[in-house]
C-alpha cells in the first residue's frame, strides 16, 4: 500500500513539475521578441554559453576523430575496406555523435553553468529584486539564455562534427596510410546533405533547445540555498542526459527508420 | 568600451567558425556540391530486375559519378521495374544507344546504374529512354544456378567415370 | 472594482490577510494600515513571515483570503502590466541588497531608469549620481558589488530603490548585520529620504532600538496575529506580556526559547537511531512547498 502511496504521490510530483516547466517555456518564448529588440544582451549570453564552450568542444570533437579513425581503420581494414574510413567517421559524427556528444558536453559545461547562474540569482534575490523594479527577469535574464543556448548549439554540434572529420582524417591518412582521395572522395559520394547534415543539425537544434530549457527551469525552479542549487545543477547534467539520449533515439528512428 | 569590443569579436569569431563548419559539412563533406538540382535532365531506364538499387543510388559512366537515381517504380504491365536517373545537365552528349546495367560496387557495396558503350549520333535528352538494359545480378539465383549446373555434372558424370579418369 | 475605498490616509492597507505555508499559518486574519508619507515599522521575531508580508503587498504572493490595496487598487486583482506599473512606483530594499551581480555600481543604480525610460545617456548619468550621492557612494560608482560591504551593497540598493522616484519603499530588515556605524547611517538616511522625498516607508525589522528611533508607528505581529500596535511611545508602554519581552529582549517569556520538542530527560533516555543535534531548528520552510525528493 505504501509503495503505491509513494509511487502515486511521485507521479502527482513529476506532472505539476512538467506543467511548471510548460508554463515556463512558454513564458521564455513569448520573451524572446523582446531579446530580439536588445542584440546586446542575446550577444552577452552567447559569449558566455557559445565562446566558452568553443575550446572543450573543440578539442574534444578533434580526439573523438582521431578515435574513430583509429578504431575504424582496425575494422575496415580486416575487410580491406579502409577506403571507406572517411565515410564512418564522418556518417558517425555528423548524424549521431557530433549532435549527441557536443549536446552532452554543453550540457555538463554551459548548462550546469546556467543552472547555478540562475539558481543562485534567485538565492540572493536578484530575481525578485527585479520583479519588484517591474523587470520582467523571464524577459531580461532567462530568454537571452535560452536564445543564446538555442542558437549555439548547432554551431557548436558543426564544429564538433567539422574538427572531428578532420581529426579522422590526420590519423586515417596522415598515420596509417588511407589514401587522403579516397577519405574525401568516398565521404562525400556517400553523405547526403539533406539526409545526413540536415538531420544532425536538426537534431541539435533539438538538443539545445531541450538542454538550455531543462537547465533555466531547473535554476529558476531550485530551492534558493546552498544545496538547492547544488542539487538542481545535478538534475540539469542528468535530466539533460537522459533527453539527449532518449530523444536521439527517437529522432534517429524518425529521420533514419526507412533507409 | 574595450570590453564589449572584445566580447563582440569572440562572438563574431565563434559565430563565424560555426557557420564556417556547416559549411565544411555542406561543400566538402556531403555531397551538396556536386550536383545541383537544377541543372539535371531526366532519363529513364527499364529494367527486368533492379536489385537493391535505391533512390540517389549512383548513375555512373565511366566509372565516373554523373547522375543519381530519382525514382524507382514497377510497371504492372510490364513486370519491369522503372528507373528514372536525373543526369547532370554537363554531361549532355551521352549516346542515345547506352547500355545501362546494375552493378554493386565491390562484393558487398552498393547497387548503382552504370551507362557503358553506345556509338550513335543521337544523344539522351530529358525524357529519354535507354533501350538495352543489363538487369542487377542476384546472388541468390546466380548461387542457385551454380549449385543446380553442378549437380546436374554430377549427374552426368557418375562416381565411377570420376575414379576412372583420375 | 478595484478601487476598494481606502482610508484617507492610507497608501496601502491590508484587510483580513490569511497566508499559510504548508501546515503552518503564516499570517491569520491580520489588518494592517500603513499612512501616507509616515515610517511604519512591522516587528516581530525571525519566521513570523514579516519578509513574505512585504511579498504580498509588492504582489510576488497571492493571499488566501482578505486583500491588499495600495493606492486604491487592490493589488492581487491588477492585470500584470497595470502591477508592472504599480510596482514601478513601489521600491523595495531586500535584505541581501539583491544587486545585479555582473554589473558595476552605477550600472545597477542606472538600470531601472534605463529600463523603464527613454532619457538619453546624459541624464541617466546625473540622475545616477544624484542618486548615488544621496546614499553617499558617488566615489564607489566603478565597483563591482562583490567589492562592496555589506552595508554599502544595501546603501547601493536603496539609491537603485529610489532611482524612478517611488511613492514608498519597503525595506526587509535594512538593519541587520550591519556595524554601528552603517546602521548608524541607514538609520539616518531612511528618516532623511522620507522626509525630504516624501516617500511612504515600511520597513521589516527585529532591531527594536533603531526601528523604534525612526519609526511613526509599529505593528508587532507574532504567531500570524496582530500582538501589539501603536507609536513607539505606547508600543514600549504596552501591557501585553509578548510585546514587553520582544521590545526588552528577555530570553524567555510568551515566547519560548526552545523549539517545540517532547520532554528534554525523555529525549536524552530514550535515544533515537539517528542522532539529532538537541538545539537545531526544523529546516526553514522551502520557497514552495514541493517536498524535497532524494535525487542522484
Amino acid at each position: 500500500m505504501e509503495f503505491f502511496r509513494c509511487l502515486g504521490a511521485g507521479t502527482r510530483a513529476s506532472f505539476t513539475k512538467l506543467g511548471r516547466a510548460s508554463f515556463f517555456l512558454i513564458s521564455i518564448l513569448a520573451g524572446i521578441s523582446s531579446v530580439l529588440v536588445r542584440p546586446r544582451l542575446l550577444l552577452k549570453q552567447l559569449h558566455s554559453v557559445g565562446v566558452l564552450s568553443f575550446l572543450i568542444i573543440t578539442i574534444s570533437g578533434l580526439f573523438v576523430g582521431m578515435v574513430l579513425g583509429l578504431q575504424g581503420y582496425y575494422i575496415l581494414s580486416r575487410f580491406g575496406a579502409e577506403e571507406t574510413l572517411g565515410v564512418m567517421v564522418a556518417a558517425s559524427l555528423v548524424r549521431e555523435l557530433g549532435p549527441v556528444v557536443a549536446a552532452l558536453l554543453f550540457a555538463g559545461r554551459a548548462g550546469s553553468a546556467l543552472t547555478a547562474e540562475i539558481g543562485l540569482m534567485k538565492a540572493t534575490e536578484q530575481l525578485s529584486g527585479m520583479e519588484m523594479m517591474a523587470i520582467d527577469p523571464i524577459k531580461r535574464i532567462i530568454s537571452p539564455r535560452f536564445l543564446a543556448g538555442f542558437l549555439s548549439m548547432p554551431l557548436l554540434a558543426a564544429l564538433f562534427s567539422a574538427v572531428g572529420i578532420i581529426g579522422g582524417q590526420i590519423v586515417g591518412s596522415g598515420l596509417l596510410g588511407v589514401d587522403d582521395g579516397a577519405y574525401w572522395s568516398q565521404m562525400r559520394a556517400n553523405l547526403d546533405f539533406q539526409d545526413d547534415i540536415i538531420n544532425g543539425v536538426i537534431k541539435s537544434i533539438v538538443f539545445g533547445f531541450v538542454t538550455s530549457w531543462i537547465a533555466l527551469f531547473e535554476g529558476y525552479d531550485a530551492i534558493p540555498t546552498a544545496e538547492g542549487v547544488s542539487r538542481a545543477t545535478t538534475r540539469t547534467v542528468v535530466n539533460s542526459a537522459f533527453s539527449i539520449l532518449g530523444l536521439d533515439f527517437i529522432l534517429t528512428a524518425l529521420m533514419f527508420g526507412d533507409n | 568600451m574595450p570590453h564589449t569590443h572584445t566580447q563582440d569579436t569572440l562572438v563574431g569569431l565563434f559565430v563565424a567558425a560555426g557557420i564556417a563548419s556547416l559549411f565544411f559539412l555542406g561543400l566538402q563533406v556531403s555531397n551538396l556540391s556536386s550536383f545541383s538540382h537544377g541543372n539535371t535532365y531526366e532519363i529513364t531506364a527499364n529494367f527486368s530486375n533492379s536489385g537493391g538499387l535505391k533512390v540517389k543510388s549512383a548513375v555512373s559512366a565511366a566509372g565516373v559519378k554523373i547522375g543519381s537515381v530519382k525514382a524507382i517504380t514497377f510497371d504492372s504491365k510490364t513486370f519491369e521495374s522503372v528507373v528514372k536517373m536525373d543526369i547532370d545537365a554537363q554531361y549532355k552528349t551521352l549516346p542515345d544507344d547506352v547500355t545501362a546495367s546494375v552493378y554493386t560496387a565491390g562484393l558487398l557495396g552498393e547497387q548503382y546504374v552504370s551507362l557503358d558503350g553506345g556509338g550513335s549520333d543521337e544523344y539522351l535528352k530529358n525524357g529519354s529512354k535507354i533501350e538495352i538494359t543489363n538487369s542487377a545480378l542476384v546472388l541468390e539465383k546466380a548461387l542457385g544456378q551454380f549449385l543446380f549446373k553442378s549437380a546436374e555434372e554430377k549427374k552426368a558424370t557418375p562416381v565411377d567415370d570420376k575414379k576412372g579418369r583420375k | 472594482m478595484d478601487n476598494l475605498n481606502p482610508t484617507q490616509n492610507s497608501l496601502v492597507s491590508v484587510h483580513n490577510l490569511t497566508f499559510s505555508r504548508g501546515e503552518k499559518k503564516i499570517f491569520d486574519d491580520i489588518s494592517l494600515e500603513f499612512e501616507r508619507g509616515k515610517i511604519t515599522a512591522i516587528m516581530g521575531p525571525s519566521g513570523t513571515g514579516k519578509t513574505t508580508l512585504l511579498k504580498i503587498i509588492g504582489g510576488q504572493l497571492c493571499p488566501e483570503k482578505g486583500y491588499v490595496t495600495v493606492n486604491g487598487r487592490n493589488v492581487h486583482h491588477l492585470k500584470r502590466d497595470e502591477l508592472y506599473t504599480l510596482r514601478k512606483r513601489m521600491g523595495m530594499l531586500f535584505q541581501s541588497g539583491a544587486l545585479l551581480t555582473d554589473m558595476t555600481v552605477f550600472d545597477n543604480v542606472a538600470y531601472p531608469v534605463r529600463e523603464h525610460t527613454h532619457l538619453p545617456e546624459s541624464m541617466v548619468r546625473s540622475l545616477v549620481l544624484m542618486k548615488l550621492e544621496a546614499v553617499g557612494l558617488r566615489g564607489a560608482r566603478d565597483l563591482m558589488p562583490n567589492e562592496l560591504s555589506g552595508g554599502m551593497a544595501r546603501r547601493v540598493a536603496l539609491a537603485r530603490a529610489i532611482a524612478l522616484d517611488p511613492m514608498m519603499i519597503m525595506y526587509d530588515e535594512p538593519f541587520t548585520g550591519q556595524d554601528p556605524i552603517s546602521m548608524g547611517a541607514l538609520v539616518h538616511l531612511i528618516k532623511s529620504l522620507n522626509t525630504t522625498l516624501g516617500l511612504t516607508s515600511i520597513i521589516v525589522s527585529h532591531d527594536v532600538q533603531e526601528t523604534a528611533a525612526i519609526a511613526d508607528y509599529i505593528y508587532v505581529l507574532a504567531g500570524g496575529k496582530v500582538v501589539g500596535q501603536g507609536t513607539p511611545q505606547e508600543i514600549q508602554q504596552s501591557s501585553s506580556e509578548w510585546v514587553q519581552q520582544f521590545m526588552n529582549g528577555t530570553a524567555d517569556g510568551p515566547v519560548h526559547f526552545h523549539y517545540p520538542a517532547k520532554e528534554y530527560m525523555d529525549d536524552l533516555l530514550h535515544s533515537e537511531k539517528s542522532f539529532k543535534p538537541l538545539f537545531t531548528r526544523q529546516r526553514p520552510p522551502s520557497d514552495r512547498n514541493t517536498k524535497r525528493k532524494r535525487y542522484s
